[in-house]
């Protein structure tokens, strides 16, 4: 696999608000059809890592990221989304008050030739996407609703449908779990699967070590910003690796001193 | 949800489009308030509204501070205000005036109250995105800025615009062409469904919307919530500099103190068609019966035979009365 170009390769990224570094020197690379799990703690720089891979935030000076073999220098949330880049946040990122096809095409949205959107095949291919792919039980996925009358797992399915739509190579999942029932969370692990099946990659975040261990090939584990650790999931069992974790909280190293 | 136990409920997974109250409470709120306005006025003065020539007399003073108000629906959408489209409307007529009595032809001076009215809207946008600066605060700053500068630039004389080279384009704008209706009427029709279409089929448009409902989700999906805000204050900034063209060729004269006096009525006008404070929601055609209902008060107060000194009471009750409409009508279609 290792031979493979990477999908996405990250170069001494790091990233400052302020006084506080949130990522230092971080190197990361994910190759086609991996799924990486990324681990640590509240505040390891878990979300700043995922928005600085989606152009949200911009890497300090001296960092560079790299997209398929080529460095990227106008890096940007436009530019990620258009590589085939999608992310599914934490937050979700939907806008509430917006109808559900807004939503689904938000920053992406179909024009026809004159420029103007195609609102007529938004709602279809909305509603096609929320039934086919989600099938979440529920009264309220007309593609006309606002976001803001559905349930918190069928807001998630609005944004998941989202990442799925665009065929993106790489799904970033942003704790993905949080607040979702167990059939829902259950659905959403599926989802991961079906990336990896067609081929391409994944990189998910979540708190839940039992989610994440069964679902992924490979894991980061971060520390206060820098890349504590990485790895493969046949050199590690779950029960070191939570041992681990454990300790990097607790210490900030991984293996134990001496 | 609803608590209506006679509504049909759907079958578990089938999907159901929001119903016609849901999707169109709001506007049916502004149209109805329009509508019982006129009744009262029809009861009240029978004589002067069964009569065609009040509604000719509205249209023809109610499309200047429409014009403003229709775009300015927008950069309310996106969750900003513009406070300074009066004097961005004197600064950019007085550019046409100067340009012309310069003796540059009249297509240059409309040129140039355009490219001023751009400019003053860009710098607006500029301001507030730049610095991060609230819009209500900045455009403060700017509105006494950009009258000032007026006033400073003519000294504080006006232009007279009776000259017949100004014959054409008098009468492009403030003609009366179909049936004496003033032509400003139509060209604040034309520019309702100009903006309605940006608005609802542009991307810029639905970039308005998802700017004013969710900056950081927007900014997340790659929208580029800056270039949108910049955008809608220079449409406000273009929109005055016409308004302003076509106030003074209505009087034929143009005041260097014009403005004054339309920035709440342009205000009141986005508010009472239903747009929200807070940004995400809102219709430029619901701006465009605001204006005509603010504009309708004045005329009717006076023709109805009531002391004109009630025309502000009468405002007052009417706006407050339909912002609390309003609020109920979002409140129920949100539940």
């Amino acid at each position: 696999m290792n031979s493979q170009q990477p999908v996405i390769q990250l170069k001494n990224v790091s990233k400052t608000f302020g006084e506080v570094r949130s990522l230092s020197d971080v190197n990361l690379e994910i190759f086609p059809g991996e799924i990486v799990g990324l681990l640590g703690d509240n505040g390891a720089g878990k979300s700043t890592l995922v928005k600085t891979i989606m152009g949200f935030h911009k890497p300090d000076d001296g960092g560079e990221i790299w997209f398929k073999g080529e460095k990227i220098t106008d890096w940007s949330v436009a530019k990620a989304r258009s590589l085939g880049i999608e992310t599914i946040y934490q937050e979700r990122a939907l806008c509430e008050q917006q109808p559900i096809w807004r939503n689904m095409y938000m920053g992406r949205e179909i024009v026809n030739r004159f420029g103007m959107l195609n609102v007529k095949a938004m709602k279809a291919e909305a509603t096609r996407l929320m039934s086919e792919h989600m099938g979440f039980t529920s009264v309220a996925v007309h593609p006309d609703n606002p976001v803001q009358t559905m349930s918190g797992g069928e807001k998630q399915g609005v944004a998941i449908t989202r990442a799925l739509h665009f065929e993106a190579e790489l799904v970033i999942l942003d704790e993905p779990t949080v607040g979702l029932s167990l059939s829902e969370t259950k659905k959403t692990l599926d989802f991961v699967q079906n990336i990896k099946k067609s081929g391409r990659s994944a990189i998910f975040i979540d708190h839940n070590i039992f989610h994440i261990y069964p679902a992924v090939d490979r894991m980061i584990v971060l520390d206060r910003g820098k890349v504590a650790g990485m790895y493969k999931k046949s050199e590690i069992t779950m029960d070191e690796l939570i041992e681990s974790m454990y300790r990097v909280a607790r210490t900030g190293n991984l293996k134990e001193q001496n | 949800m609803s608590q209506d136990s006679q509504e049909v409920k759907p079958k578990a997974n089938a999907a159901r489009p929001p119903s016609f109250w849901r999707r169109f409470g709001m506007q049916f709120g502004i149209w109805s308030v329009g509508i019982v306005m006129w009744l009262a006025f029809v009861i009240s003065a029978p004589s002067s509204f069964t009569h065609p020539e009040i509604y000719l007399a509205f249209a023809a003073t109610t499309p200047i501070f429409a014009l403003m108000a229709i775009p300015l629906t927008l950069v309310v959408i996106t969750g900003e205000i513009d406070l300074s489209f009066p004097s961005i409307m004197a600064l950019s007529t007085c550019a046409f005036a100067k340009t012309v009595s310069g003796g540059a032809p009249i297509f240059v001076g409309v040129l140039a109250a355009v490219a001023m009215g751009l400019a003053c809207g860009f710098i607006n946008g500029y301001l507030v995105t730049a610095f991060n600066i609230p819009s209500l605060v900045i455009t403060i700053g700017t509105q006494f800025l950009f009258l000032g500068l007026e006033l400073a630039w003519t000294n504080g004389s006006g232009a007279d615009l009776t000259d017949p080279k100004f014959n054409l384009i008098d009468k492009l704008l403030v003609g009366r062409t179909f049936f004496g209706i003033a032509n400003q009427f139509w060209w604040t029709i034309f520019a309702t469904g100009v903006l309605w279409l940006v608005l609802n089929r542009s991307k810029f448009g639905s970039h308005v919307f998802l700017t004013g409902d969710n900056k950081i989700s927007a900014q997340l999906m790659g929208v580029n919530v800056n270039r949108v805000k910049r955008w809608s204050f220079a449409l406000v900034g273009v929109f005055s500099a016409l308004a302003g063209m076509i106030g003074s060729f209505e009087v034929s004269y143009f005041w260097p103190t014009m403005g004054g006096g339309l920035l709440l009525n342009s205000i009141a006008a986005v508010f009472l068609g239903g747009t929200s404070v807070f940004g995400g929601t809102g219709t430029v055609t619901g701006t465009f019966v605001g204006a005509f209902i603010i504009g309708a008060i004045n005329a009717g107060i006076v023709a109805a035979g009531i002391n004109a000194f009630y025309t502000q009471v009468f405002f007052g009750l009417v706006i407050i009365a339909s912002v609390i409409l309003q609020a109920i009508i979002s409140r129920r279609v949100k539940k």
